[in-house]
């Protein structure tokens, strides 16, 4: 049933990528050229799509959390890590430079692959590496600081 | 540039945000794609994580049956292609998420932490734009 569930929640992200136009380079990229407003030809989509998604998972993850344990699991993996450090803007920063050369970030990449396109295909397995040398990198790093335990808030 | 059509962005972030909060709602876990796929491999608990993926791509295929266009988005060329790949990879795995776990996720648990990490990528995102489209 939760994988059932995964696969359903992915559906639907699935959708809201492909119906609000987040699949489309043009379109991120036309919200990210902010100087663009000078000339009338900024594309606000993508703060739209921010606005509505959070109208609805603020009050969403609210209710979750109230609620505590989830519907079809024992427990809630919710983020533990608060700390605004130098790795978590050094990673958002490097991660920001990415989006803005193509205008993918990993869901609509992902969702992309569905085109079959041979660029996306290889902004993917480009994204895999990226992942797998940064883990590669960490656990080398982590094997001097022993006992660090390592929490995904996404 | 394709005409601003409001209203569906409007529903399709409703969408997103629906996804994300059935997710915790059910399984209990958060929808960030990068930390799903990065954990994809390596993890123990993965058969979730892979159903949610897979979730993601065949969401396309089945909008394209009711008539929405399938269409590849624009790339650049294709070492910028692999060279953004990797920084977005790398970038998202050093600061543990992106713009779903961070951005959607991160924000609606109101964490100042996914508040920090958004500001910054965006910030730098649209730096970038700005040095590769007008300069």
């Amino acid at each position: 049933m939760p994988i059932l569930a995964a696969f359903l929640c992915g559906i639907i992200f699935g959708a809201g990528l492909v119906i609000s136009g987040m699949n489309d380079t043009a379109r991120v990229l036309g919200f990210l050229d902010v100087l663009a407003i000078r000339t009338g030809g900024w594309d606000p989509t993508l703060a739209i799509v921010m606005a509505a998604a959070l109208a609805v998972s603020i009050p969403g993850f609210w209710l979750a959390r109230r609620r505590g344990r989830p519907v079809l699991a024992e427990v809630a993996a919710w983020p533990s890590k608060t700390a605004i450090d130098r790795r978590l803007l050094a990673g958002a920063a490097l991660f920001g430079a990415g989006w803005g050369l193509v205008g993918l970030c990993p869901g609509p990449a992902i969702a992309n692959l569905a085109t079959l396109s041979p660029a996306v295909l290889l902004f993917v397995a480009a994204m895999l590496a990226g992942m797998a040398a940064h883990d590669v990198w960490r656990r080398r790093h982590a094997a001097s600081i022993a006992g660090t335990a390592v929490m995904a808030d996404g | 540039m394709a005409a601003f059509d409001p209203v569906s962005a409007a529903i399709g972030g409703a969408l997103i945000g629906l996804a994300a909060t059935l997710l915790m709602l059910l399984t209990g876990r958060i929808a960030g794609v990068a930390g799903i796929l990065g954990d994809l491999v390596g993890s123990t608990d993965r058969a979730w994580r892979l159903a949610f993926v897979l979730g993601l791509i065949a969401a396309p295929l089945a909008l394209s049956l009711f008539g929405s266009a399938l269409r590849a988005p624009p790339m650049p060329g294709l070492v910028v292609v692999a060279v953004a790949g990797v920084l977005v990879g790398f970038g998202t795995r050093l600061g543990n998420g992106c713009t779903s776990g961070h951005g959607i996720c991160g924000i609606a648990r109101l964490s100042p932490r996914s508040i920090a990490a958004t500001m910054t990528f965006m910030i730098v995102a649209m730096l970038v734009v700005a040095i590769t489209r007008h300069l």
